[in-house]
C-alpha cells in the first residue's frame, strides 16, 4: 500500500498517485457532481417556468403582458448582472419578508448606510446553521437564479414552438367538440416538442457552459477548483509544489464538457426520433415512407 | 398520518435545538483562499495560512465559534454587507474607499510593502505594462504611476502575465511575491523600490457590527501584548518582517 505521509521522497507515478488523492483533489472530483446535480435540477425547474412563461404569453391580456414582460426583461438583461446581483436582491427579499413577520417589534431599520440588518431569527440560513446548510442554501439561490434566467429562452421557445403547432390541428379539435383546454393540452402540447425540441437542446448546451458562473454564487464549482489546484504552487505551502498546471487542468475540464456536450448530442438526437414519430412534419413523414 | 406527526415532531425538535443554540451565535470568517501566505487552500481542502491561524486565535480569545467559508475576491464585500458572513478576513488593507463602505478593525499586520516583480532587472515599471489583482490598493496605485494597468481577477493570473509575457512586471504585496520570486529559480527578481501602501491590514466588518469590531479590537490588542502576533508574523512572513 502506498504511503502518502513524506512526498518529497516520492516520484513518478507513486507521486501522481499521492498528488491526485489528496483532500483538495478529492473536493475538485466532488465538484464534477455538483455541477452535474446543478444541472439535473436546473433544466427541469427551467422548462417548468418556461412552459408557464409561454402559457401566460398567450393568455389573456393582464396575464399576457406579465408573460411577455417576463421574457423579454430577461432576456434583455445581461446574465452576469443576474448572478451578482439578483442573487443578492433575492437573498434579502427572502431574509426581509421573515424579518417582517418574525420580529415585528424590530424598531431599527432594516438598511444601516451600505448595510442590511435583519433581525438573527429572520437571516438565511440562520447564523447557528452548520456549513452544509448555508451550502444547499446557496445552491438553491443558484438553482432559482438559472431557472429564472433559462426558464425565459425556454419560453420564448415553447412560445413559438406551441404557434408552429398547424392550426388544422386545433380547428379539428374544436370541430369535436373539445374545450379550449381540451384542446391545448390534447392537441397542442403533445404535438409543440417537437418544434421546441431544436431550441431547447440549443438552451440545454448553453446551461452546460453556464456552469462556471457557478462560483459567482460562492459555490466551489469544477472551474475554482481547475483554478486554484492548477496555480503555481510554492514549497512553503504544500506538500506537492510545481509549477503553473492550470492548462493540464483546464484540459480535463474541456475534455469532461466535451464528453458532457456529446452525450447529450446523442440522447437529445435519439429523443428527436422518438418525438417525431408520427407527427405532421418533413421528417415525420421521411419516418412514415420508411416504415412503409 | 404518523410520517407526519413524526415530521412535525423532528421539526419541532430541530426549531428547539435551533433556539438553544442561538445563545451561541456562529461567526462566519470570509476570506479568498488564493492569497498565500496570508490565506489559501491546503492539500487537505480546508482554509489555512497566517490569517486562518490568527483568525482561530483571535476567536479563541474573543470566545466566539467561528466558521471559515471562501468568496471571489470581487464580490468580498457586497457579500459582507448583505449578511452572507460576519467578517473579511483576506489579506485586506485598510483604504479611505473601502472605509467608507465597510468598518475595519486595527491592522493586525502593519501597513504592507508593496513591490514589483519582473522576469529582467531592465523593466521599466513606470512606463512598461504592470499587472496586478482587481479592486486592490495595488492597482489603484498603478493606475496613478503612469504605467499601463493589467487587471486580472485572481493573484495567481497577475503572475502568470508576466511569466507569458502578457505584462512586463506584476504589483502585489512583498510578502504574497516572495516566496514565488524565491521558488522561480532566478526567472522572476524585484525590481524597482518596495511601495508602502495602504494602513496596514485588518478584519473588514460591517459598520453596524460595532459589539464584533469592539471584540476582535481587543482580542488583537490582547495579541500584541503578550507578543502571540510577533512570533505568528515572523513564522509566516519570516525572521526580517515588520513586528508590532
Amino acid at each position: 500500500m502506498l504511503s502518502c505521509t513524506d512526498p518529497q521522497s516520492l516520484e513518478g507515478l507513486s507521486w501522481l498517485a499521492c498528488y491526485l488523492t489528496t483532500g483538495k483533489h478529492m473536493a475538485f472530483y466532488t465538484s464534477f457532481g455538483t455541477v452535474l446535480i446543478l444541472i439535473a435540477v436546473t433544466a427541469p425547474v427551467s422548462l417548468a417556468f418556461g412552459f408557464f412563461g409561454a402559457m401566460a404569453a398567450r393568455g389573456p391580456v393582464p396575464v399576457r403582458w406579465l408573460g411577455q414582460g417576463y421574457i423579454a426583461i430577461v432576456r434583455g438583461v445581461p446574465d452576469i448582472v443576474f448572478f451578482l446581483f439578483f442573487v443578492i436582491a433575492l437573498d434579502q427579499a427572502f431574509e426581509y419578508a421573515r424579518h417582517k413577520v418574525l420580529c415585528p417589534d424590530w424598531d431599527q431599520p432594516v438598511r444601516q448606510g451600505n448595510d442590511f440588518i435583519v433581525c438573527a431569527a429572520a437571516k438565511l440560513p440562520l447564523g447557528t446553521a452548520p456549513q452544509w446548510l448555508h451550502e444547499v442554501y446557496g445552491f438553491a439561490l443558484a438553482v432559482i437564479t438559472f431557472a429564472i434566467v433559462f426558464g425565459a429562452f425556454a419560453a420564448n421557445v415553447l412560445y413559438g414552438a406551441m404557434r408552429a403547432v398547424p392550426r388544422a390541428q386545433m380547428e379539428t379539435a374544436e370541430a369535436y367538440g373539445m374545450s379550449p383546454r381540451q384542446t391545448f393540452w390534447r392537441i397542442l402540447v403533445p404535438q409543440m416538442w417537437v418544434y421546441a425540441l431544436p431550441g431547447l437542446s440549443n438552451l440545454w448546451m448553453v446551461l452546460i457552459k453556464a456552469t462556471p458562473l457557478l462560483f459567482l454564487l460562492g459555490i466551489e464549482d469544477i472551474v475554482y477548483w481547475a483554478r486554484d489546484l492548477g496555480g503555481t504552487k510554492t514549497p512553503q505551502f504544500t506538500e506537492y509544489p510545481h509549477g503553473d498546471w492550470r492548462m493540464w487542468y483546464f484540459l480535463a475540464l474541456l475534455v469532461f464538457y466535451l464528453a458532457l456536450t456529446r452525450v447529450s448530442e446523442i440522447v437529445l438526437g435519439r429523443l428527436m426520433q422518438r418525438l417525431t414519430l408520427g407527427q405532421a412534419t418533413s421528417g415525420g413523414e421521411a419516418q412514415r415512407k420508411v416504415a412503409a | 398520518m404518523k410520517l407526519i406527526l413524526s415530521t412535525a415532531a423532528a421539526l419541532a425538535l430541530m426549531t428547539g435545538a435551533a433556539f438553544a443554540a442561538s445563545h451561541a451565535q456562529t461567526v462566519r470568517m470570509g476570506t479568498e483562499g488564493a492569497y498565500p501566505p496570508y490565506n489559501f487552500i491546503d492539500d487537505s481542502g480546508e482554509v489555512a495560512g497566517f490569517e486562518r491561524e490568527l483568525g482561530d486565535e483571535l476567536c479563541a480569545r474573543a470566545e466566539l465559534t467561528c466558521e471559515w467559508v471562501t468568496n471571489d475576491w470581487d464580490s468580498i464585500i457586497p457579500n459582507l454587507v448583505s449578511g452572507n458572513y460576519d467578517t473579511i478576513i483576506a489579506g485586506m488593507s485598510i483604504t479611505d474607499e473601502r472605509e467608507e463602505v465597510i468598518d475595519f478593525t486595527q491592522n493586525y499586520y502593519p501597513p504592507t510593502a508593496s513591490a514589483y516583480v519582473a522576469a529582467s532587472d531592465s523593466v521599466d515599471v513606470m512606463s512598461g505594462v504592470v499587472a496586478a489583482q482587481t479592486a486592490t490598493i495595488q492597482a489603484g496605485h498603478v493606475a496613478e504611476s503612469g504605467a499601463t494597468l493589467v487587471e486580472y481577477a485572481t493573484p495567481e493570473e497577475t503572475v502568470a502575465a508576466v511569466r507569458n509575457g502578457e505584462a512586463d512586471a506584476v504589483f502585489a504585496d512583498y510578502d504574497y511575491l516572495k516566496p514565488i520570486v524565491d521558488a522561480s529559480g532566478g526567472e522572476l527578481t524585484f525590481v524597482g523600490d518596495e511601495v508602502p501602501l495602504g494602513g496596514g491590514i485588518g478584519l473588514g466588518l460591517r459598520e453596524s457590527d460595532t459589539e464584533l469590531k469592539d471584540k476582535f479590537d481587543a482580542a488583537i490588542t490582547s495579541m500584541k501584548e503578550d507578543g502571540t502576533l510577533n512570533t505568528m508574523l515572523k513564522k509566516w512572513f519570516g525572521e526580517e518582517t515588520q513586528t508590532y
